[in-house]
């Protein structure tokens, strides 16, 4: 009985994920091209000072965001690391908040 | 030798007083003018609340200078530093290098605007009321704006 029911679950996720293939051809999702917020906007000094400048790129858990994620560039992601860095010395940045 | 900028940042405890703060300032500018350095400016942005917990305190007074000077007279500023009670965070950093190379990426990107410019046959400035207004819609549309995978 119980093996049955579980049988039947899994082909349930199979017809499902399935589906999910067919729409994926269909219509791609959709995903907005990320743009280097740094080179956007013309920032040239990243600064430790400005934790304002700073935070979007600290999520909740302290660890820098990476640039998978967040789309900067690699001039930029390094410069942003220094300056993260420099911020968590003089505690102006957590270095973990749990 | 003394053409280079540091920056020192220093956290006091919360329950220092003004005139105790203006007081580790001469400090500071003493041993500077003794090294022949010069002191360009000097911040005091208050109490502030600490990001983590350093020892007991979850606040400090921070204080920022800005120092024109060799390596050694930081390097016995640093050493004073971590023998001064009073202070329990401070940190060196070199900023010339840094500060040289964003002017000159500001002044490289304002003269390649102008050039262009200028090719197009306009005028060197950007014009009041000229090209899409800044509060325009679609102006940071394809900019990140979240946590996406």
């Amino acid at each position: 009985m119980a093996f049955g029911q579980g049988r039947s679950g899994g082909r349930g996720r199979g017809d499902k994920k399935d589906k999910d293939g067919k729409q994926g051809q269909r219509r791609p999702m959709f995903r907005r091209r990320k743009v280097c917020k740094f080179c956007a906007d013309k920032i040239d000094d990243i600064n430790y000072k400005d934790a304002k400048l700073l935070g979007p790129f600290v999520p909740e858990r302290g660890k820098i965001l990476p640039r998978r994620i967040s789309g900067t560039c690699a001039m930029h992601q390094r410069k942003l690391q220094t300056a993260i860095k420099r911020a968590r010395q003089i505690a102006l940045i957590p270095y973990v908040t749990d | 030798m003394a053409d280079r900028q540091y920056e020192l940042i220093y956290i006091l405890p919360p329950e220092t007083t003004e005139q105790q703060a203006t007081e580790l300032h001469e400090q500071v500018a003493a041993i500077v003018s003794r090294l022949n350095g010069t002191i360009e400016k000097t911040e005091n942005w208050g109490r502030r609340k600490l990001a983590y917990e350093i020892g007991a305190y979850k606040e400090g007074v921070y204080v920022l200078e800005v120092i024109n000077g060799g390596g050694d007279l930081m390097k016995e500023i640093d050493r004073r530093f971590k023998v001064m009670d009073q202070v329990f965070r401070h940190m060196i950093v070199r900023v010339d290098e840094e500060k040289k190379v964003v002017e000159r990426t500001r002044t490289k990107r304002q003269t390649e605007s102008e050039r262009r410019r200028v090719k197009r046959g306009l005028p060197p400035q950007r014009q009041p009321g000229e090209g899409r207004s800044q509060d325009g819609d679609d102006n940071d549309d394809d900019r990140y704006d979240g946590v996406e995978v």
